[in-house]
């Protein structure tokens, strides 16, 4: 039996600006970035989360997407990204070649998740995760009182054509995160409308109330 | 086509140089070419990998647009391996137009209205700069095989001493395909502090084992013709014709793919719906390829052809870095971007990840893009509006990043 710590580790971010139109979980991503680092966005889409990250922190950004319209986005906005998959890819980078990985809302689309995640804690210093909370109410009440696979905002395709392969909960990763020997440095869970949870709470009610976990990891030893 | 000779010699050339340039229409390029000239005296010999020094030797090429008073906004283009400098220019021996005016001219993602944009002929090949078809100055006689074994770091040398004869500090971009590519890597690997941008299009690292065979292939063909002479043929007045013509059809195939072909000729008959139950080109592939054959001996040497497949095939940018592709760019400043095409068996995309794998180990930055084509190797070389998107992208982001 895992012993979790009974209040999640609160890291404040509802002090973000939130004016200019950006993702509101992006700004959650960027409180979590130290200004000048070296990031990889793994998953980086059109490239909008490098662009803020570039252009609020100065940071050296780099990106891997697997769609070539991504792609396309992310080189006219000047940023270097390569066409490729979480799950080849990474092992071809070296340890400790980041600062920061970011994985945002794609560990649920890989094929192996684990080991994914353990490329991310050794290339990166620090890991930044985000992924759809399966635990949520409203994907436990679409189970348990329609019976039918959730379609949510965050994992809006039916399951018969839906990319994600291996959903979670925020519980299930946290007994990832201790599998591989990942330390939790902070986490949140982000509300439906991807907004920060404003008050530390236990983790139960994270399950049952985040939409999204945010979780910043670093590499720890192996329990 | 322009088969039109000027028979009369140019003042100062020798008889042997008339006698050439009036026998065939590529060895007049080789000697006299319809493109600005750069010519390197006996103090600026070219230091070859095979150990000599190359003197006298001249490069010719071909520029478009205008260099700025910063002269900050030089794009260097590297050719194929049977391309030339005739970027943008029509072909003088078959009155082509350029062959990248898919992708360089006003308003295209190389954009000849902001960017002056540079082209030569390589070291080694036939359509001006110093190859084995041009006259030794020791013997007076055509090189042939007595022209040093070329390699793409030689080409390279040979462009930066154009680029300082044209006082071009350095390039805001190298783009190149194929051949051109692997010329790209060694600017990016030999002078990272001169190329600002790097597009290394369609190419490897290393000739692969069966690129190679390919090649080979191609040379015994040629020197399997007895036209050939020994390489000796400009003089002994003969021209392998056949050879060069057989190497050029199997290369030919390997730089498309078989969905091309198949949608192209597929099993149609040439002339008819029947066999005619004899070796004539009774498909239209064989038509094609024998066209191809016949006209490409029209355009270039052969001598030429075995050097610069060779030098190609000893291109392997890893081994001069102990092995280890990454320490080829240990520490650039180089913006890349590395491009593939789905069906190009030639340098498949794993060439190209190869690549980027190894920029990403030396933290270069690198953006990486795999087009979706049927049109095999030379898809580059063809309108294909995902590779021009993506260049565009990638150009005017590194043009912003430049302040141009």
């Amino acid at each position: 039996m895992t012993t979790l710590r009974e209040t999640a580790p609160w890291q404040s971010v509802d002090t973000l600006p939130r004016s200019d139109g950006a993702r509101v979980d992006h700004l959650a991503v960027l409180g979590l970035v130290p200004p000048g680092a070296r990031v990889l966005d793994i998953g980086c889409g059109d490239g909008s989360l490098l662009a803020l990250l570039r252009d609020r922190r100065g940071v050296d950004g780099r990106g891997i997407e697997l769609s070539r319209e991504g792609v396309n986005a992310c080189l006219a906005r000047g940023l270097p990204v390569i066409q490729g998959d979480a799950d080849t890819d990474l092992e071809n980078y070296p340890d400790d070649a980041f600062d920061v990985v970011v994985l945002s809302q794609t560990i649920q689309a890989t094929r192996n998740p684990r080991i994914v995640l353990e490329h991310l804690l050794r290339i990166g210093r620090q890991v930044v995760i985000s992924f759809p909370n399966f635990g949520h109410w409203r994907v436990r009440a679409e189970l348990a009182f329609r019976g039918r696979m959730p379609v949510t905002a965050l994992m809006p395709e039916a399951w018969y054509e839906t990319q994600n392969i291996h959903h979670c909960t925020i519980r299930d990763f946290v007994g990832l995160c201790r599998m591989v020997g990942a330390q939790i440095e902070t986490a949140s869970a982000l509300n439906a409308s991807g907004r920060p949870m404003r008050f530390a709470m236990p983790w139960w009610v994270w399950n049952l109330m985040g939409a999204q976990g945010v979780f910043l990891l670093r590499r720890g030893e192996r329990s | 086509m322009d088969t039109s000779l000027d028979l009369a010699p140019a003042p100062g050339a020798s008889h042997e140089e008339a006698r050439l340039r009036a026998f065939a229409p590529e060895v007049s390029q080789a000697a006299d070419p319809t493109s600005p000239v750069a010519s390197f005296g006996p103090d600026e010999p070219l230091a070859m990998d095979a150990g000599v020094a190359l003197s006298p030797f001249q490069i010719a090429y071909q520029t478009a647009g205008t260099l700025n008073a910063e002269r900050s906004n030089a794009v260097l283009i590297c050719h194929a391996l049977t391309g030339d400098q005739h970027f943008a220019h029509t072909h003088p021996v078959t009155g082509k137009p350029g062959w990248w005016e898919t992708l360089v001219g006003p308003g295209k993602p190389i954009d000849t209205d902001r960017y002056f944009v540079i082209c030569s002929n390589v070291i080694g090949s036939c359509m001006g700069s110093t190859g084995p078809a041009s006259i030794d100055a020791a013997t007076g006689r055509p090189y042939g095989l007595d022209f040093p074994l070329v390699t793409i770091r030689d080409m390279v040398r040979a462009q930066a001493m154009l680029l300082d004869r044209l006082e071009i500090p350095d390039l805001f971009l190298c783009i190149g395909g194929s051949m051109g590519g692997m010329q790209v890597l060694q600017w990016a690997a030999s002078y990272p502090e001169r190329v600002f941008a790097a597009m290394p299009i369609a190419t490897g690292a290393r000739h692969s084992a069966q690129n190679i065979a390919f090649h080979e292939v191609g040379r015994q063909a040629i020197m399997a013709d007895p036209a050939w002479a020994e390489g000796r043929y400009l003089e002994e007045g003969t021209r392998p014709a056949k050879g060069l013509g057989v190497a050029r059809m199997g290369a030919h195939i390997t730089y498309l793919s078989e969905p091309a072909l198949h949608r192209k000729f597929g099993r149609r008959f040439q002339g008819g719906s029947a066999p005619t139950f004899s070796f004539n080109a009774d498909f239209q592939i064989e038509s094609y390829l024998r066209h191809q054959g016949l006209s490409f001996v029209e355009r270039f040497d052969a001598n030429a052809y075995l050097y610069l497949t060779r030098a190609m095939d000893y291109f392997d940018l890893a081994a001069d870095q102990g092995g280890v592709l990454a320490n080829a760019f240990r520490g650039t400043k180089t913006r890349f971007c590395v491009m593939s095409f789905t069906s190009d068996w030639l340098f498949p995309t794993a060439d190209s990840r190869a690549i980027v794998h190894a920029l990403n180990a030396a933290s270069a930055p690198v953006a990486f893009v795999e087009v979706e084509s049927d049109k095999g190797h030379d898809a580059f070389l063809l309108d294909e509006p995902v590779m021009f998107a993506a260049a565009k992208g990638f150009i005017e982001a590194a043009a912003r990043a430049r302040g141009l």
